[in-house]
């Protein structure tokens, strides 16, 4: 198995249905000629040519609205946002038009679009680039959303996005593009609504998603060696559809839960996690649900103070102890 | 629109009540203020009276029934129209764990007759609200333990899984459920001197294995025993009843125990420490004397409370102590009547037992338990052995509020005040 990096395992994702299916198209911002603002298509252009990688104007609402036209007629096009902060001048095309067409055309007309990008804070590129809309989004029925924190998932998320027949979000994030990890040569999807034990414990249960994945990995491995509890690590990889049932069957296990996010805390997917947890599973709960979040303000400038912002191994070290207590 | 009245909950540690007898049937009319029916609670029976004029739709529960707080009883609407049909009630549960629905509506139709009062007494404590995670109650419900009996580990005392699972392993712990369940040879002639039967038992049944058990586990008893000569005691008593008797006062009778009411709460003003409870991290000192006295009735025990004691007189406590004792025997004392003490007396010196030691009434400090007057030979201060009339009396303490020394001055105050009876009468 090919070790390669986060960025690369999306490439091939998206090259290798290239391959596979004629009515997949690349678009967005910088996709083709410049190879892409993080260098995700790197390549593709010179590969499959311009009428399969395709560079757009500066305007989310002009291509989004474009590839929504388009998937309705049956291309499959898998659009590039630089930033998720930017999907909000096209909320429209995005939530409205996307999430509700099947909906309202009474399954006449399906939506089969991807759209991807970075969504993440960290990166010191300040309050109008670092949203993570994905519980945001995520609120709207019709639409799919997944955050993959692993080269593995990435591509076989990126890969059953573009199979799926309705519009589905894939957020990722800058910070992991560099992250390398072990991915198949040969053709394999994750599929959407399925979460990943990617530790298993016994004492207390991180459900997390997303870069949060990797800081909670981190922490359970410090919380293991320096406080001898045994953590495990749930990798949401999918915030909708939810995967109820792994996190139930987690916390059955554990009878504890901290849940860990790099959303703001207010209406954050974990909030829904929450819910879900005490709602089916109070009996099981031996201590109360903590959450770890970003810190609630818009996303700081200075460097110093957004890596205090985002939640890091010690806070998630200092919150799991609390649950442990 | 017809109103589904539910079964309401009458006192603090109600969780179940029994519906003893309905006043009413289906198609009748009812108006303000009519007593709908009897309900028998953890320790009283009361009356229901009804706040809902109309006509009685359907009883949904017939008399005898248990139910838990919150379950449907009656509907009452208007002539002809059709009974609602209630949501399913919800199965009645161990007390231990039970959380009892409280009824959240402020429009709950029926109250109980009696007002209850409550004044400034010590709550009950109550093992429905034992600090617990929702796992630890889950697996102390299958393991047969009370949560309100375990010390929590976690954060603020709060009992968490570990601790269950420590209690259950513990083998004194596991024991309880296993007689229960072996096959008892049946007696050779057939006839045993009772059948074998698992028999029910009822709200007050429940509440003394409860609550004595919770005191049992959770209170670090000890024990003091003093021998009183009660022959002053008896020869005062013997003196005023026969003046009472000839003035005709009211027909009052003093009895040995009003007696021992009265020398308690003075002791308790000599002694103070003793009128206080134990509250987790503080000890809360009681200003008033609240004097609960055990009262034996055919299927159980009642404790009713004589409030403010250290400001009544020894003919106050005797008529107020009838007249409670009365009421239990009928089951009608009410939750606030048998609520908020500070310190409890029970005697079974008529029954010739010659000394014990009761358990402690949480939140109680201690209990006194008297015994009975006999004669016996004694040693007395001229070193003649002559006959003695003795009493003794026992007094279990709470440790963590109590300690010996305050117990035996407590009880040096008691045996002064019985040997000396006059001075009760200042």
């Amino acid at each position: 198995m090919a070790v390669i990096s986060y960025r690369e395992a999306l490439r091939a994702a998206m090259r290798e249905e290239l391959k596979r299916d004629d009515k997949v198209v690349i678009m967005g911002e910088e996709v083709a000629q410049f190879n892409g603002a993080y260098k995700v298509t790197e390549g593709l252009l010179k590969e499959f040519g311009p009428k399969r990688v395709v560079d757009t104007p500066i305007s989310e609402a002009g291509f989004i609205g474009l590839g929504i036209g388009a998937s309705m007629l049956g291309i499959r096009p898998v659009m590039e946002l630089m930033f998720w902060s930017f999907s909000y001048v096209a909320f429209d095309q995005i939530v409205n038009n996307a999430g509700n067409i099947r909906y309202m055309s009474g399954g006449l007309i399906n939506c089969p679009i991807v759209i991807r990008g970075p969504a993440n804070g960290g990166t010191n590129v300040g309050a109008t680039h670092s949203h993570t809309p994905e519980a945001i989004l995520a609120s709207h029925p019709g639409i799919k959303v997944v955050c993959p924190a692993t080269p593995y998932d990435a591509k076989g998320l990126l890969k059953a996005a573009i199979r799926d027949n309705d519009p589905v979000y894939v957020m990722e994030n800058t910070i992991l593009y560099n992250d390398k990890g072990e991915v198949p040569d040969e053709d394999y999807i994750v599929p959407l609504g399925v979460a990943d034990v990617k530790r298993e414990g016994t004492d207390l249960t991180i459900v997390a998603h997303g870069r949060a994945v990797i800081t909670s990995l981190k922490a359970a491995e410090i919380l293991e060696q320096e406080h001898g509890v045994s953590v495990e690590v749930v990798d949401l990889r999918s915030i909708r559809p939810l995967d109820e049932e792994t996190i139930l069957a987690s916390v059955r296990k554990t009878h504890r839960a901290l849940l860990v996010e790099e959303n703001k805390p207010f209406c954050g997917v974990d909030a829904q996690v929450a819910y879900l947890i005490q709602s089916r599973a109070f009996d099981e709960l031996d201590a109360p649900i903590h959450r770890v979040s970003s810190i609630d303000a818009p996303q700081i400038y200075c460097k110093r103070m957004e890596d205090q912002q985002l939640p890091d191994v010690n806070r998630v070290v200092r919150e799991a102890l609390k649950v442990l207590a | 629109m017809a109103e589904i009245i539910d079964m309401p909950k009458l006192s603090d540690t109600m969780s179940v009540g029994t519906l003893v007898k309905w006043n009413i049937k289906e198609g009748q009319t009812v108006a303000f203020g009519d007593i709908l029916g009897e309900v028998e609670t953890d320790k009283a029976t009361m009356e229901l009276s009804c706040t809902v004029p109309g006509t009685i739709l359907k009883i949904y529960a017939p008399a005898g029934s248990q139910l838990p707080v919150g379950a449907p009883i009656c509907a009452i609407g208007k002539k002809g129209e059709a009974a609602p049909e209630p949501a399913a009630a919800p199965a009645p549960k161990a007390p231990a764990t039970a959380v009892p629905a409280i009824p959240e509506k402020t429009d709950v139709s029926c109250i109980p007759a009696a007002p209850s009062s409550s004044g400034s007494v010590a709550p009950q404590s109550d093992a429905s609200r034992a600090k617990a995670s929702p796992y630890a109650k889950r697996m102390a419900e299958k393991a047969a333990l009370n949560v309100a009996a375990l010390a929590g580990s976690g954060p603020g005392g709060r009992v968490v899984g570990r601790d269950v699972a420590a209690a259950a392993s513990a083998p004194a712990a596991a024991a309880p459920s296993g007689p229960l369940n072996v096959a008892v040879a049946p007696p050779a002639d057939g006839k045993g001197i009772q059948p074998d039967a698992d028999v029910p038992v009822g709200g007050m049944r429940q509440t003394i294995a409860r609550r004595l058990l919770e005191s049992k586990i959770t209170v670090p008893h000890f024990y003091l025993e003093v021998e009183v000569d009660a022959a002053p005691l008896m020869a005062m008593r013997e003196s005023l009843n026969k003046r009472l008797a000839e003035t005709g006062a009211d027909a009052i009778k003093l009895s040995v125990n009003d007696f021992i009411l009265k020398a308690s709460a003075e002791a308790l003003r000599r002694v103070p420490a003793v009128n206080a409870s134990w509250a987790g991290t503080s000890i809360r000192t009681h200003g008033a004397v609240h004097l609960s006295f055990g009262v034996a009735l055919e299927d159980g025990l009642v404790t009713p409370v004589i409030r403010d004691a250290h400001a009544k007189t020894l003919k106050d406590i005797a008529v107020e102590a009838k007249s409670l004792i009365g009421k239990a025997r009928s089951k009608k004392l009410t939750p606030g009547e048998m609520s908020g003490s500070t310190f409890t007396v029970t005697n079974l010196g008529m029954y010739g037992v010659t000394g014990f030691f009761g358990i402690i009434n949480v939140p109680n400090a201690a209990i006194l338990s008297v015994g009975a007057t006999i004669k016996k030979p004694v040693v007395d201060a001229q070193d003649r052995l002559v006959i003695g009339h003795r009493m003794v009396i026992g007094l279990s303490g709470d440790h963590r509020v109590v300690d010996g020394a305050n117990g035996a001055q407590f009880l040096q105050a008691l045996k002064q005040l019985l040997e000396e009876p006059a001075l009760m009468l200042i």
